[in-house]
């Protein structure tokens, strides 16, 4: 039963951390990086919005998966009673 | 008070506080030495690492490589913030849970092998001089540029300084020291960039204020966006739009993807990590971290656009005579030259490199000027109509001058830039020592050394680094600024797949880790050494790898780690019973004690 509850949480972590992976690839090399020029038909205040992504979106995206992340986790670690005293 | 005098105030100061700190926060045993005894706060952590990470290069040169290459300088501040995200999720968690003492531990552990080990080991003393050297030699620059003093003597104060705190207090002493060090250079980053925001846009906050539309010099708003004019501006003079890339998308995602994940297995960012006390704790620390660095990578690219903007209006089309101060020191420092190319007596600035290399003045500016007052120089012209050439690493050490900005703003961004460098070296030398004394010499060579030895061996080793270091300083290498790329190259193709494969993947075995991570580093290593060193004249995109520069190959060399390390492991016997015990336990944060002596 350990052992289960252990592999259960292990599968729900790395579930977690695909989908944050996920948007991560999606913002940085799709918006930033690959779609650069599509987006930067579109105008988001006085940027393009491309541009915007790589210089500055990217950056608080990543700030955002970051404490998502650690937040969903302390969660988690609750939920399968695997967490620290 | 003068400049001078400020200068001398803020930076000895400074100095005072780290001082104080190292001496407050003295360590007594090698866990105290190598992870500040497991008992940092994750916010503390946060900016410590946030310290280390920023280099000179992150306060003085970014902003300046932002400016000039616009779109195309992102690769940096995607690269060096997504490898946050990684080591948050993939890394960071799990080592602090392994908790031992350095990246070499867990590799020799993990693989139970002192091969892998010592491979790590080389891998971390390799990457870890090529940047400590870059360290050393900005902070003399920043030395020898706002106290006079020779560059050499800038070197050399800065490893006393160095010597003085991370000798004594190890990790501890760094870590706390860094804390200091991540205020002051933050203050020094964000105060010239708040006020250039408002002159230029009205915006307190830069981020904004660079996507806001231009005040004009009475302060009345224009309506016209600043991006939008400096697309303009500098299209009309003949440069790439500000907001469009001239590398090829290729490269800029291969360059990105080696920064990031060159970022997340960099030995001096890990093993800050295991500072904390728990494995929560490691989580939101990497947050705290990026939350830190955050502060100053987004407003860099504001600082950027600001500084381009004012540069071309100040310099550009302006006869020399008329030119503000600033311009004529910086000439004098040999970091700006002109070349009237057409003798109608303005600089025009303008696409290309006016002449060959960086400026070699003919006499001094007493002796020898040209018929408006400017510096000769030596340097063959090229055939372009560029006639200025002004150095990227002004932009931040020149703005505050730019903007007309209170001599103390000066006084605090020197202070700031040393700040910068200081940390950054102080956390490589340590990562450097620990190598040697722990992985190398306890727990390779002489396992039956006391701890009191081996916290002896560390502060030696330490020593022995900072000579080393300082030597660099004084005698750069002429390949400093190139290595820098293999530097994140090696870090990505050698740590990162193993560390991973060794949390992720537990049939991983020795002969798969290190097949792979020699395997990885050598490509890396022959392709930036081909292109570099071997043949620098065919390192263009033609004859490049699928059209990836060497700084983007590390990329690759991580692929092919992942690659073989798994055929390999696939027909080698899976690790022993216990391997995979360890592994399991990794994965799960209950019970992650203090790091643990061994």
């Amino acid at each position: 039963m350990k052992e289960e509850n252990a592999r259960a949480y292990w599968a729900a972590n790395v579930r977690l951390i695909i989908t944050y992976l996920v948007i991560w690839f999606v913002v940085s090399y799709g918006c930033g990086v690959l779609f650069v020029d599509a987006l930067n038909h579109i105008h988001f205040f006085g940027f393009k919005l491309g541009f915007w992504f790589a210089q500055q979106g990217t950056i608080y995206t990543f700030l955002v998966l970051i404490v998502m992340y650690a937040y969903s986790m302390n969660k988690l670690d609750r939920k399968f009673d695997v967490h620290e005293e | 008070m003068d400049i001078q005098t400020l200068t001398y105030l803020f930076v000895g100061a400074s100095f005072a506080l780290y001082i104080g700190i190292a001496i407050w926060s003295r360590a007594g045993s090698t866990k105290e030495f190598y992870v500040a005894g497991g008992g940092v706060s994750p916010m503390a952590n946060g900016a410590a690492t946030a310290a280390d990470w920023m280099s000179a290069a992150s306060f003085i040169s970014m902003a300046g490589i932002i400016a000039y290459a616009g779109y195309d300088a992102s690769v940096y501040l995607m690269g060096w913030t997504g490898g946050y995200v990684l080591l948050a999720m993939l890394l960071a968690p799990y080592l602090r849970k392994f908790g031992k003492f350095t990246v070499p531990d867990f590799i020799g552990d993990r693989y139970y092998s002192n091969v892998a080990r010592t491979v790590a080991v080389i891998c971390v003393i390799f990457v870890s001089f090529t940047y400590v050297a870059g360290q050393m030699r900005g902070t003399g620059i920043v030395f020898a540029r706002f106290l006079e003093v020779d560059v050499n003597v800038g070197v050399v104060i800065g490893m006393a300084i160095v010597f003085f705190y991370a000798v004594l207090g190890g990790m501890k002493g760094i870590t706390y020291t860094q804390v200091a060090q991540y205020c002051v250079l933050i203050f020094a980053f964000l105060v010239p960039a708040v006020f250039l925001s408002i002159m230029m846009t009205g915006h307190v906050l830069p981020q904004t204020g660079f996507g806001a539309t231009m005040l004009d010099a009475s302060g009345n708003d224009t309506g016209v966006y600043l991006l939008q004019k400096l697309d303009q501006v500098v299209t009309d003079l003949g440069f790439t739009a500000y907001t469009d890339g001239s590398k090829s998308t290729m490269d800029v995602f291969f360059i990105t993807a080696a920064l990031m994940f060159g970022t997340a297995g960099l030995p001096h960012v890990i093993v800050r990590f295991f500072t904390v006390p728990k494995v929560h704790d490691a989580r939101i620390s990497a947050g705290w971290a990026l939350f830190f660095i955050a502060l100053l990578y987004t407003t860099a690219p504001a600082v950027g656009a600001f500084a381009r903007m004012n540069l071309i209006n100040t310099v550009n089309e302006t006869q020399y005579e008329k030119l503000p101060s600033w311009f004529y020191n910086w000439e004098n420092s040999g970091l700006i030259g002109w070349m009237d190319k057409n003798g109608d007596g303005k600089v025009q600035m303008r696409a290309g490199a006016p002449f060959d290399g960086k400026p070699d003045y003919v006499g001094s500016r007493k002796d020898v000027q040209g018929s408006h007052g400017e510096r000769m120089l030596k340097n063959a012209p090229t055939d372009n109509n560029s006639e200025v050439y002004i150095d990227r690493d002004i932009i931040v050490l020149a703005n505050p001058e730019i903007g007309n900005l209170p001599a103390w703003v000066i006084a605090l961004v020197a202070a700031g830039g040393v700040a910068a460098a200081l940390s950054t070296a102080a956390g490589l030398l340590l990562v450097i020592s620990s190598a040697i004394s722990h992985d190398l010499l306890k727990k390779t060579l002489k396992p039956d050394i006391t701890e009191k030895q081996e916290l002896l061996a560390a502060r030696l080793a330490a020593v022995v680094a900072i000579i080393v270091a300082g030597y660099f300083g004084v005698n750069p290498p002429g390949f400093v600024a190139q290595v820098v790329a293999l530097a994140f190259g090696l870090a990505a193709s050698s740590f990162f797949p193993v560390i991973l494969m060794g949390i992720f993947y537990k049939r991983m075995n020795r002969e798969g880790a290190i097949a792979g991570m020699l395997a990885g580093l050598l490509f890396t290593l022959s392709y930036i050494v081909y292109f570099k060193f071997v043949a620098p004249d065919m390192n263009s995109a033609e004859h490049w790898l699928f059209g990836v520069s060497p700084e983007g190959i590390g990329t690759f060399g991580m692929i092919i780690n992942f690659l073989v390390a798994f055929a390999v492991s696939r027909v080698t016997a899976p690790p022993p019973e216990h391997i995979q015990h360890i592994v399991e336990d990794i994965r799960v944060p209950r019970g992650a004690g203090h790091a643990v002596a061994h």
